[in-house]
């Protein structure tokens, strides 16, 4: 890291904040008490399912909503005293885009910045850096209505950064984006730690919270369920993954292997196709599988060895797996 | 994790030193919302000329039907300045009511919680497109009255302008009852019946289409609670140049009644949807 790291300063801090809803079939508690710290100029990733409760606590730290309980600071404000200093401070990129197709990328980040304070000849350089940056030069004076999925989320992010914020909250950033649009939007929120923001952003995608974020906390049901780095959480996984494919006998091999000594944890999926296992050393592990499935007249139509994964991680704390999310 | 940090320098951000909430804040960024507003609905003008089409259609095609009614409704000479008032607010109100839709839009695509999350002042939100509403709804009347006069609308100018006043404080009723409509509803499937369920009757009670001198006792009774029939009497007053006519100032009390406690509702509801 190049930017001038503030060793030790947190950039938000939540003590069991909490929002419900009502609806008409009664009391809906999204966040059920989130306890949180991130560093300063760190990407802090919010890992979980649909629905877990990721786009309320980020809604809440954005000021969009209050909290039912709980309090929250963030880049020194206070939550709930100071709204309108969290928002002088913060950059907030909503999850369904945030621009008018038929205004320009141009005309959209000046208004922006022009919102924020900065008068009108700041706002138009600080709106040509930030094309500049996002390379959207070209594409600026063209109504967003015509941008792609990939240039239009870029443009998003600048309009969260156009009054250089000091914490960024991204989310979702890349649902739906291509793999290249993707990877290029892991860039751009690279370059912004590297100049010093801190980023918060929510992700259903195991990969993005692996590849991009400094540290992760995964939430389910509306409770943070585990929080490190992503390295941390999955020691805490201790071992490697054994998965067999047992053709619908799973509950069955899942009694034949529980009690063997190696095996720390096992479970199997809804089908009963897959048996996971967390055994000491799958070296070791495998072969001794074979034998005694072999023996019980199992055959398995595939086997395979990992190190965990934070799906594991997630599987181990919740019971259920990320992937099995129908793709949205 | 008990205890909150002490606030973080954010020396970095060029905001940083602006501090508190500033009524001027709130101006500059109306004229912000405004100027925005403004120039998105003239990139699509389809919607300025088919809140046109409606009255100059009534005015080409229903207008001269009128004649006879208004004569023997003993309300008047000219069938065009007892009609053009009217038609004038009848514009006037269904411009205003239906602006909530673009709202709608808005809320969809993101850019109003985009804005929400920026510190600017939250009535300016709905001031900045209340104006541009009114200032559309004021080119529209404009319009209008230059294409009736050679249907032979007589015009008395001071008058005219008066009218524009009085169909402005009809925008400032109708624009924030219709945003306040929408921010509730939150989609136009909802926002539609409520428009039309709420707009039809205060048009027809209103003596806009025929003079209500024809209608039974219990439908004159009606149409003397709605707030739109003083407005339209008192634009006919105004357009005849009859400046003792008593119902111009009842006209303009109500309506100026109404626009205030839109505003009033609507910024509330800006507020806490916005809070």
């Amino acid at each position: 890291m190049t930017a001038p790291t503030k060793l030790g300063a947190t950039m938000i801090v939540t003590r069991d904040l909490a929002r419900s809803f009502k609806t008409r079939g009664g009391t809906v508690e999204a966040v059920r008490g989130v306890d949180l710290r991130v560093g300063a100029g760190e990407i802090f990733g919010f890992l979980g399912p649909n629905g877990a409760g990721k786009t309320t606590t980020l809604r809440m730290l954005a000021t969009l909503i209050t909290p039912t309980a709980g309090e929250a600071t963030v880049a020194g404000a206070d939550l709930r005293r100071e709204p309108q200093e969290v928002r002088r401070r913060i950059g907030y990129v909503p999850q369904g885009g945030s621009t008018d197709p038929a205004e320009t990328g141009r005309g959209e980040l000046v208004i922006q910045g022009r919102l924020y304070g900065l008068s009108r000849s700041d706002a138009q350089a600080r709106a040509l850096e930030v094309l500049r940056a996002l390379d959207l030069e070209a594409a600026a004076d063209r109504g967003t209505g015509t941008y792609s999925g990939g240039m239009r989320r870029r443009l998003d992010v600048g309009l969260g950064i156009v009054h250089r914020p000091a914490v960024l909250f991204l989310d979702e950033p890349t649902t739906g984006l291509d793999p290249q649009a993707r990877a290029r939007m892991w860039d751009e929120i690279k370059a912004l730690r590297e100049a010093g923001t801190t980023v918060f952003l929510t992700t259903h995608y195991l990969e993005e919270a692996d590849a991009l974020c400094d540290r992760l906390a995964i939430i389910d049901q509306g409770r943070i369920v585990a929080e490190g780095t992503s390295d941390e959480l999955k020691q805490a996984v201790a071992g490697d993954v054994v998965t067999i494919g047992v053709n619908g006998a799973g509950a069955r091999v899942l009694e034949l292997v529980r009690p063997l000594p190696f095996v720390r944890e096992a479970s199997h999926d809804e089908e009963g196709g897959l048996v996971r296992l967390y055994v000491d050393r799958g070296e070791v592990a495998v072969p001794q599988l074979l034998r005694i499935l072999d023996a019980a007249g199992y055959a398995p139509t595939s086997i395979s060895l990992n190190k965990p994964s934070l799906d594991d991680v997630f599987l181990r704390q919740t019971g259920r797996s990320l992937r099995e999310e129908p793709a949205a | 994790m008990t205890t909150i940090s002490p606030p973080l320098v954010t020396s970095d951000s060029p905001l940083a030193q602006q501090k508190g909430p500033n009524p001027m804040n709130a101006a500059r960024d109306t004229w912000l919302i405004f100027r925005r507003s403004l120039t998105l609905t003239l990139r699509q003008p389809v919607w300025i000329i088919f809140g046109l089409m409606q009255p100059i259609l009534y005015l080409v095609l229903f207008g001269p039907l009128l004649d006879a009614s208004v004569k023997a409704a003993n309300v008047g000479e000219n069938a065009f300045n007892w009609f053009i008032p009217g038609l004038l607010i009848q514009t006037a109100v269904f411009g205003g009511a239906f602006v909530g839709f673009g709202l709608i839009a808005e809320l969809r695509s993101g850019v109003v919680e985009r804005m929400r999350v920026t510190p600017m002042s939250r009535i300016a939100m709905l001031f900045g497109r209340s104006l541009r509403d009114v200032v559309i709804l004021s080119a529209q009347a404009i319009v209008m009255m230059v294409v009736a006069i050679p249907f032979g609308l007589q015009i008395d100018l001071a008058g005219a302008v008066v009218t524009m006043a009085l169909l402005v404080l009809i925008g400032l009723a109708l624009a924030p009852l219709s945003y306040t409509a929408a921010l509730v509803l939150k989609s136009e499937d909802a926002l539609a019946p409520v428009v039309n369920g709420v707009a039809l009757p205060l048009l027809l009670l209103s003596g806009i289409l025929l003079p209500l001198a024809l209608a039974p006792e219990w439908l004159k009774f009606l149409s003397t609670l709605n707030p739109l029939t003083h407005a339209a009497d008192a634009a006919r007053a105004l357009f005849n140049g009859d400046w003792g006519n008593p119902e111009i100032a009842i006209g303009a009390v109500i309506m100026g009644a109404l626009a205030v406690f839109a505003v009033w509702l609507a910024s509330r509801a800006f507020g806490r949807a916005v809070a």
